[in-house]
């Protein structure tokens, strides 16, 4: 029996840009996502970062089957989710969930926090009162019994959050995908809640899948690492050793573009500071994606795509002329 | 010393809600002195844009504003809309967090600068233009000629920003006020835009004011930083002293609270920020601070130098000294 709890196998997902009446362009699609490979491990987090227009939240999706992709394989548990029917799906989904970035917008401000935590109980049809469940779960994320019969306008982002997090527990989920959890909080509420994602996973022995544009964030809580540019994996592996030796110059980069909190290690580093921007992911550019804003492009970057190799340090980077 | 081009006493701002009185700045002290990079770090509803639209003359007649604001000698308080008009663009620039909103999509960039330009200068129209190609060259636009002539949505969302700033600069301002101007943008586009706005602070000499909740940004690139809690200045000093020793039980909780690498726990700020139609007596922050006595109910702490910091805390002497990193 192995501990692997999700597989996600060359997954690709493009979505179709409609046509203007007028143009008489080709049909055109924006790749999302282009053969993204990963896995978790029961009890494990996987941190997905890159910036915006990466293809992060796609995957997300893409997991859960909210969007069906356009090619590749999702294993939960073994079993290929793409092959299901609708009822076995729906089955299975007690077992994934998803905690939102907004924590205002996912939740119904005419339902009480109690029933929008029971919910997901009436939906999957689980038999009998659920109040208990529901008070079990407010006290699981740290609100009080009491808070059940309020409405969502009456709490702070953070509580909302909580909320959001106990309606994701209620079906004791093996997997919770992340998505943006916490970038909507303040610090100060935004710490309280990444030591809670910490004590569910040691308590309940959930998986996460972190989706997350802050590397600081990401370091904390994650097991493992994934670094994605326009849609492609470009660097995976242990989170220290991903942090501590980058060996994509993209993910370089990006740790070099966060600000550390410490002034004066922060003044006395080299930094790589990118020049330009993320291309658009319509018209991505040939061979390895990053060349355009890459300080080691050379012919062959353009002409020939590298794939994910093994480094000495022990991740996986593609590039044709890795950091050491 | 360094002499101040911006001081601001006692400043207060209400707002008048169908819901009762919103207390958003409640007695704010600040100095910013020649050429320097001050950030203003504080979380929402601190006070901290609020303070600054107050000061830049931007906010609805709604706000009831009191205090004093001088800017080079001059009191800003009470003056006419039409006189903050002569002095927004030409002493004192502000720029926001979302660039696309700042410009206006139906006329070129390059007349944008133009009409910044001219509303303060007496120039030529030749002369203006071949400004604004200067000043987008000096924000790090590629091919500034060419670009000029392009409207806002041609440009990425760094690039919009640049332009946001060459606008913001275009009269050498004495003062750049930047709220947040990089909290919309990867951090990637983050890092090249926080490098133009030290340049502009480096080779024009324009103090900077940058309002920002993220500490990672003020490490990065401030000379002093002024926290904010609940409508008041807590905690001011250097960059150096700040982050090394502060005293502050918020400013501590702060720095506490941020995932840092090899730090095991996280230690957050127990409660949540008050709400601001009814901040609680005294010190503010008593609600959330472990160090919190009686005493804290009753009296407004004020700024006190204390280890070389300012403070405003009626307990900063008795406090264990804290150690940020491991």
């Amino acid at each position: 029996m192995s501990d692997e709890l999700l597989r996600v196998t060359n997954l690709v997902k493009n979505f179709e840009v409609r046509r203007t009446k007028n143009s008489r362009s080709k049909k055109r699609a924006v790749q999302a996502v282009t053969n993204v490979s990963f896995s978790i491990n029961k009890g494990q987090t996987l941190g997905l970062v890159g910036e915006s227009g990466s293809g992060k939240t796609t995957v997300g999706r893409c997991v859960l089957r909210l969007i069906e992709q356009t090619s590749g394989q999702v294993y939960f548990d073994g079993k290929d989710l793409g092959s299901m029917k609708y009822e076995e799906l729906r089955a299975l989904r007690r077992k994934m969930q998803i905690v939102f970035q907004d924590p205002f917008a996912s939740l119904d401000p005419k339902m009480t926090v109690g029933s929008s935590i029971a919910e997901p109980l009436i939906v999957q049809g689980v038999p009998g009162d659920h109040n208990d469940k529901v008070f079990e779960l407010l006290e699981l994320v740290g609100l009080s019994v009491d808070h059940a019969s309020r409405f969502p306008h009456e709490f702070s982002g953070g509580q909302r959050q909580r909320i959001g997090i106990a309606r994701a527990l209620a079906l004791n989920p093996a997997l919770i995908i992340l998505d943006e959890p916490v970038s909507a909080l303040d610090v100060s509420i935004q710490a309280g809640i990444l030591n809670l994602f910490e004590d569910l996973q040691k308590k309940l022995g959930i998986s996460y899948l972190l989706i997350a544009h802050d590397l600081s964030v990401v370091r904390h809580v994650a097991d493992r690492i994934a670094v994605m540019y326009l849609g492609k994996i470009v660097e995976i592996g242990d989170q220290e050793t991903v942090f501590e030796h980058p060996t994509h110059p993209y993910t370089r980069a990006l740790l070099s573009a966060v600000p550390l909190t410490d002034p004066k290690a922060e003044r006395s580093r080299t930094r790589v500071t990118l020049e330009g921007e993320v291309p658009s992911p319509m018209n991505p550019p040939s061979g390895c994606r990053f060349r355009t804003r890459c300080w080691k492009a050379q012919d062959i970057c353009a002409q020939q795509e590298p794939v994910l190799e093994l480094r000495a340090t022990g991740q996986m980077s593609a590039c044709h002329f890795p950091e050491s | 010393m360094a002499e101040k081009i911006l001081q601001i006493r006692n400043l207060r701002v209400t707002f008048d809600t169908p819901f009762g009185q919103v207390f958003a700045v409640r007695g704010v002290d600040l100095d910013v002195e020649e050429s320097e990079l001050l950030g203003v770090v504080g979380e929402s509803g601190s006070g901290k844009s609020v303070t600054f639209l107050a000061a830049i003359g931007l906010l609805s007649s709604r706000a009831r504003v009191t205090g004093s604001v001088v800017l080079q000698g001059e009191e800003l308080i009470g003056k006419s809309p039409q006189q903050m008009r002569s002095v927004r663009g030409r002493l004192m620039s502000m720029i926001f967090q979302d660039p696309l909103s700042a410009l206006n999509p139906v006329h070129r960039v390059g007349k944008q600068i133009v009409e910044m330009l001219q509303s303060h200068q007496n120039l030529t129209s030749k002369q203006a233009a071949t400004r604004a190609v200067e000043l987008l060259d000096l924000v790090g636009i590629p091919q500034p000629e060419q670009r000029s002539s392009q409207y806002p949505h041609e440009f990425s969302g760094g690039m919009r920003q640049r332009v946001v700033i060459a606008i913001a600069i275009a009269n050498n301002p004495k003062l750049l006020i930047a709220d947040e101007p990089t909290t919309a943008l990867d951090v990637t586009v983050q890092a090249q835009i926080l490098e133009v706005i030290k340049r502009v602070q480096q080779q024009i000499g324009t103090a900077v004011v940058l309002i920002t909740h993220d500490l990672g940004v003020i490490a990065r690139v401030a000379d002093r930083v002024d926290v904010m809690y609940a409508g008041r200045n807590i905690e001011q000093g250097s960059i150096e002293s700040l982050y090394d020793h502060p005293s502050h039980p918020y400013t501590r909780g702060l720095l506490a609270s941020i995932p840092q690498p090899g730090k095991d726990r996280l230690t957050p700020i127990r409660g949540f920020p008050p709400n601001m139609m009814a901040p609680p007596s005294g010190c503010a922050f008593r609600t959330r601070c472990e160090f919190a006595e009686p005493t804290c109910e009753v009296d407004i702490p004020e700024l006190r130098i204390f280890n070389d910091l300012q403070t405003a805390c009626l307990r900063a002497q008795e406090l264990p000294n804290f150690r940020v990193r491991q």
